[in-house]
């Protein structure tokens, strides 16, 4: 009974500003209300300063002819396109610069990162000594060097270096052949779709024959012939149907065939190799993570070292490697803006440059830059956590 | 060349089963040096087929080194090791082929963590000997009956205690039909209550028939299931007998010495 009477009686209450609850919800609510406070302040003194100076605002602008014109542009644009067109002719230029700059920074940094590992002295070196050099030198620098320091220097069209008689590298840029398609490319083009799909359906049939079977099927080579054969068989049955339109020198410059600008080239070139020294560590670390006993039961039970790197190291290493890879994609993807040092028209030089300048809406462009890289970064994020998640090992 | 002191007892009881010729592995010889470190000094042993040897000593004498020359996870600089016939060189097919013929246990499991116990049984059968897939996940079924443990068969390594996954680790041996196996402390990273379940296994394997060294300290299983007890110090082989004189009448003083000190208690 008296214990009853005890657990009844509630404990003393004490005093209100000593209790945690309290706290956390008070110290919550105040911190709230300053962000707000602060924010319509800012907005509030924004608005009433460009209201004062007869400053426009909203996203009007975005309609008008822009009339300036753009050096590489990969979405139709001309002088008398709008702002919101520049914007896009921006946007797709830096996601070009981006993709491809990933593409070659994640093969390069798997190369490097395993030569980095390799038994083989000369070849370990070379490659430390690539990373050493390259992520201790910024990017800028990088950038400067490739653009003013290589490409730059290269000859006048007239004197252009010739490649297999049909590239010319010169201080313009790369001059390449151009593809011409013709009437009946069609039957050449479903020719490789469906070369792919039977490469696909090969690959599969092999390994489901190797699993049920356990004889092992020349995949490499007979995918390879399919993807190639195919397509080239196609394009004599249907009568050549595609040509190339090479470049040819008229005057002081080449008419005919693609370019690809020395911006361009300079920027992709320092991005990919700056991020692949990054992504080398990255890769050796992850190796380096999975425990030594892993490869010494691999080889115990017969398995050569390529399968052991294959099966086992690579699978566990992939783990340790995917966070921190996903944040060297977005470091590329975001120091491409670095573009406008040398002109390339990237979606800062195009959008928060130019137009800004022309413009004067400087609140709402730089809004609108800084939404587009966050979108662009949270895309890549949500993609390599999915992957991450997929590769996870289940532990308990 | 040599110098190592070899004790006589040793000498004969390795000449006599080197003359019957049905050697599964024979050591002749063997030197190896960590940079200037000597860890195995003029190693002379010949395994007979169908012989249980266990190798004891104290810590740092080289005995899971030796036994690690064997499948060549370590590489020895002079003498010479001949595996069922397949002497061990710089060949790496040479190694892959005397590989596929020994199995190994470790002390600490080393089950692919990313793979299902089933899928850490199947991958060298499917992958090395080109088992088709549902064949070699049949037989090691059978195999993970034999260690007792076929309802683990869809979990993790990472899911299981640790004799379990013992147990796995040999089943997984087990699965590529080796000639030998070798056991590098099998139970030493194990609790106490779980040592039972793999030295039974061990006991079972033994029974079977099957070539094994083990490299242990639980000297119970030594006295029931061993044919030879080796015992090494300092990279050499100081002594080797049958396990009723092993332990009864240990000739040199330094053997007298380590199984007054593991016997202790």
């Amino acid at each position: 009974m008296a214990v009853e009477r005890v657990a009844e009686r509630a404990p003393a209450r004490p005093p209100v500003w000593n209790d945690p609850r309290f706290r956390a919800i008070f110290f919550q609510a105040l911190v709230l209300a300053l962000v707000i406070g602060v924010g319509a302040y800012l907005v509030n003194n924004t608005l009433t300063n460009m209201e004062k100076r007869g400053i426009a605002s909203g996203f009007g602008f975005l309609g008008t002819t822009a009339g300036f014109s753009i050096s590489t542009t990969l979405v139709p644009y001309t002088e008398e396109s709008t702002y919101g067109r520049a914007f896009l002719v921006g946007l797709a230029n830096t996601l070009l610069v981006s993709v491809i700059g990933v593409f070659f920074a994640t093969i390069l940094g798997f190369i490097v990162g395993i030569a980095r590992l390799s038994r083989n002295w000369l070849v370990a070196k070379l490659a430390a000594v690539y990373i050493e050099t390259l992520r201790n030198i910024p990017l800028l620098l990088q950038i400067f060097f490739w653009y003013f320091a290589v490409l730059r220097n290269l000859p006048s069209p007239r004197q252009s270096f010739i490649l297999f008689d049909i590239f010319y590298l010169n201080i313009r840029g790369l001059n390449t052949p151009a593809p011409v398609f013709e009437e009946g490319f069609g039957w050449v083009l479903l020719s490789a779709v469906v070369a792919v799909a039977a490469a696909v359906s090969i690959v599969r049939w092999a390994r489901r024959r190797r699993e049920e079977t356990g004889r092992p099927f020349h995949t490499v080579y007979t995918s390879l012939a399919i993807l190639f054969g195919l397509p080239t068989l196609a394009t004599l049955l249907a009568g050549s149907p595609l040509h190339w339109e090479y470049a040819v020198l008229e005057g002081f410059n080449f008419q005919g065939g693609m370019v690809m600008s020395p911006e361009l080239v300079a920027l992709v070139f320092s991005l990919s190799t700056y991020t692949a020294s990054f992504i080398g560590e990255i890769v050796r670390a992850g190796i380096m993570a999975v425990n030594r006993g892993q490869t010494e039961a691999a080889y115990a039970v017969g398995l050569s070292p390529g399968l052991t790197l294959r099966l086992v190291v690579i699978p566990q290493a992939l783990r340790v490697i995917i966070p921190p890879l996903t944040s060297q994609y977005l470091n590329l993807t975001k120091n491409s803006s670095l573009a406008s040092a040398i002109a390339y028209p990237d979606l800062v030089l195009v959008f928060a440059g130019t137009v800004l300048n022309q413009t004067g809406q400087a609140v709402e462009i730089i809004a609108i830059t800084m939404a587009v890289y966050l979108t662009i970064s949270l895309l890549i994020s949500m993609f390599m956590n999915w992957y991450n998640r997929k590769m996870a090992l289940v532990e308990r | 060349m040599r110098e190592g002191t070899m004790v006589e007892a040793g000498t004969k009881v390795s000449s006599a089963i080197r003359g019957s010729g049905d050697a599964m592995v024979r050591m002749d010889g063997v030197h190896k040096w960590y940079g200037q470190f000597h860890v195995l000094k003029d190693i002379n042993l010949t395994v007979a087929k169908g012989e249980r040897i266990v190798v004891c000593g104290p810590s740092g004498s080289g005995k899971s080194t030796m036994i690690r020359c064997i499948n060549r996870l370590e590489e020895h600089q002079s003498g010479h090791i001949v595996v069922d016939g397949v002497e061990l060189t710089n060949d790496l097919k040479r190694i892959e082929e005397v590989r596929r013929e020994v199995g190994m246990v470790f002390q600490h499991f080393n089950l692919f963590p990313h793979l299902t116990v089933l899928e850490n049984l199947a991958l060298a059968p499917v992958w090395v000997r080109q088992t088709p897939r549902k064949e070699a996940e049949e037989s090691a079924m059978k195999y993970l009956e034999r260690v007792r443990i076929p309802e683990q068969a869809k979990k993790y390594p990472g899911q299981l205690s640790g004799g379990q996954q013992q147990r796995v680790a040999i089943a997984r041996a087990l699965c590529m039909n080796p000639k030998v196996m070798l056991f590098d402390e099998p139970t030493s990273a194990l609790d106490p209550e779980m040592i039972k379940e793999v030295l039974d296994v061990m006991v079972e394997l033994a029974h079977s028939g099957m070539t094994m060294l083990v490299v242990t300290h639980e000297m119970g299983f030594a006295k029931t299931v061993a044919n030879r007890v080796i015992f090494m110090d300092r990279g050499e082989i100081i002594e080797e007998n049958e396990p009723g004189e092993f332990f009864t009448h240990p000739r040199s003083e330094r053997t007298k010495l380590f199984l007054s000190q593991i016997l202790a208690h």
